[in-house]
């Protein structure tokens, strides 16, 4: 029990400093801990993990509380959130304050751009292998390829294909 | 600063710690499916705690440091009107309810985990929610089509983390300077 909790607050304080493009470039290391590493959840307990942090409202990260929760309960969904979200914000916190002092405009230009590649790379492994994990029936692949087209190509809310997919599943069709 | 006259035009409040603790708890709330416009509506247009230039070099700011968007803007918004104490009431007003409402969700699932409706439902859910994930990552990666270097680095991250299951530190810790350097020398 001790040993998970320190299992959370070590991984998830390391994701929390290098989640550069938004928290959704650190799923592929989380998937690779909580599967892989720690066996904490199986692929497809992953993806229903994801889903349901997905149909919640809020940031996108709400599968922290989640695998916290998973894990060790009330403590672990506390360690999970503190981890996540802690470290990054104190680095936000004093970079804000610093940031009047050490105005290099090129420097930070640099550093800005040359990280937009990384943030895409790492946000499409998201997506690989959270589709990976998913889609293990012919219906869910179909699903998937739906929703990424209707929200590439419209302005649907998110919670409406999310929707569509659920009922989609509810019926059980090919699955 | 030279904006400082083109921020003055439209009047700003300063929220106190509560105000921004219930101002992202809303926030959190209704945020479903991405937080960010709903937060500019909140932030610019009907609380006016930030003009519309300062709320988009906030966020420009935040996205350029770890951690997700909107936490970081949550914690940058706080600190800046009420320090500590108000990025802290900013940040748990944000995760507070999502957080309940995720873990309620959970537990759900859990108990209807042997229901095979609620199994097909999830998968359902599972499948249209990588939709939603690749549709992202096609959106961000748009801009990026016709930049060769950019698609080299974006594959360096890519097939390392997803065809040879490679942990991600040490992965970013490779290919983020090199990437950082050639964008300096040579431009994206």
């Amino acid at each position: 029990m001790n040993a998970n909790l320190i299992a959370l607050a070590m991984i998830f304080a390391q994701l929390s400093l290098v989640a550069f493009g938004g928290g959704n470039t650190t799923l592929p290391e989380m998937h690779r801990q909580a599967v892989e590493v720690y066996h904490w959840t199986t692929d497809a307990e992953f993806a229903a993990l994801f889903a349901l942090a997905r149909a919640a409202p809020g940031p996108n990260l709400m599968i922290v509380p989640l695998i916290g929760w998973h894990v060790a309960g009330v403590l672990g969904m506390l360690v999970a959130v503190a981890g996540m979200f802690g470290p990054s914000s104190i680095v936000t916190a004093v970079a804000l304050r610093l940031w009047g002092r050490f105005e290099h405009q090129v420097w930070r230009q640099a550093v800005q751009t040359g990280l937009i590649p990384i943030s895409v790379g790492l946000v499409a492994a998201s997506a690989a292998l959270i589709t990976q994990a998913s889609d293990h029936a012919w219906v869910l692949a179909i699903v998937t390829a739906i929703v990424a087209i209707a929200a590439t190509k419209t302005r649907l809310h998110p919670l409406w294909l999310l929707a569509v997919g659920a009922a989609i599943g509810w019926t059980g069709l090919g699955q | 600063m030279a904006m400082q006259d083109e921020m003055a035009a439209p009047a700003t409040t300063a929220p106190g710690v509560f105000d921004l603790f219930r101002g992202f708890l809303m926030l959190g709330l209704t945020g479903f499916g991405g937080v960010l416009p709903l937060a500019r509506h909140m932030i610019v247009e009907e609380r006016r705690w930030l003009t519309p230039i300062e709320f988009t070099e906030l966020l420009g700011l935040c996205q350029f440091l770890p951690g997700g968007n909107i936490i970081n803007l949550s914690v940058a918004i706080g600190t800046r009107f009420r320090g500590v104490p108000g990025a802290v009431a900013a940040l748990v007003g944000l995760i507070a309810a999502p957080t309940a409402i995720v873990i309620v969700l959970g537990e759900i699932y859990v108990r209807f985990q042997s229901d095979t409706r609620v199994v097909h439902m999830f998968a359902g859910l599972a499948a249209a929610a990588a939709g939603l994930l690749i549709s992202m990552a096609l959106q961000m990666a748009q801009p990026l089509w016709r930049k060769p270097r950019a698609i080299v680095f974006a594959c360096a991250c890519f097939v390392p983390v997803v065809v040879f299951q490679l942990p991600l530190v040490p992965t970013l810790l490779i290919v983020a300077p090199i990437s950082i350097l050639v964008t300096k020398r040579f431009g994206i």
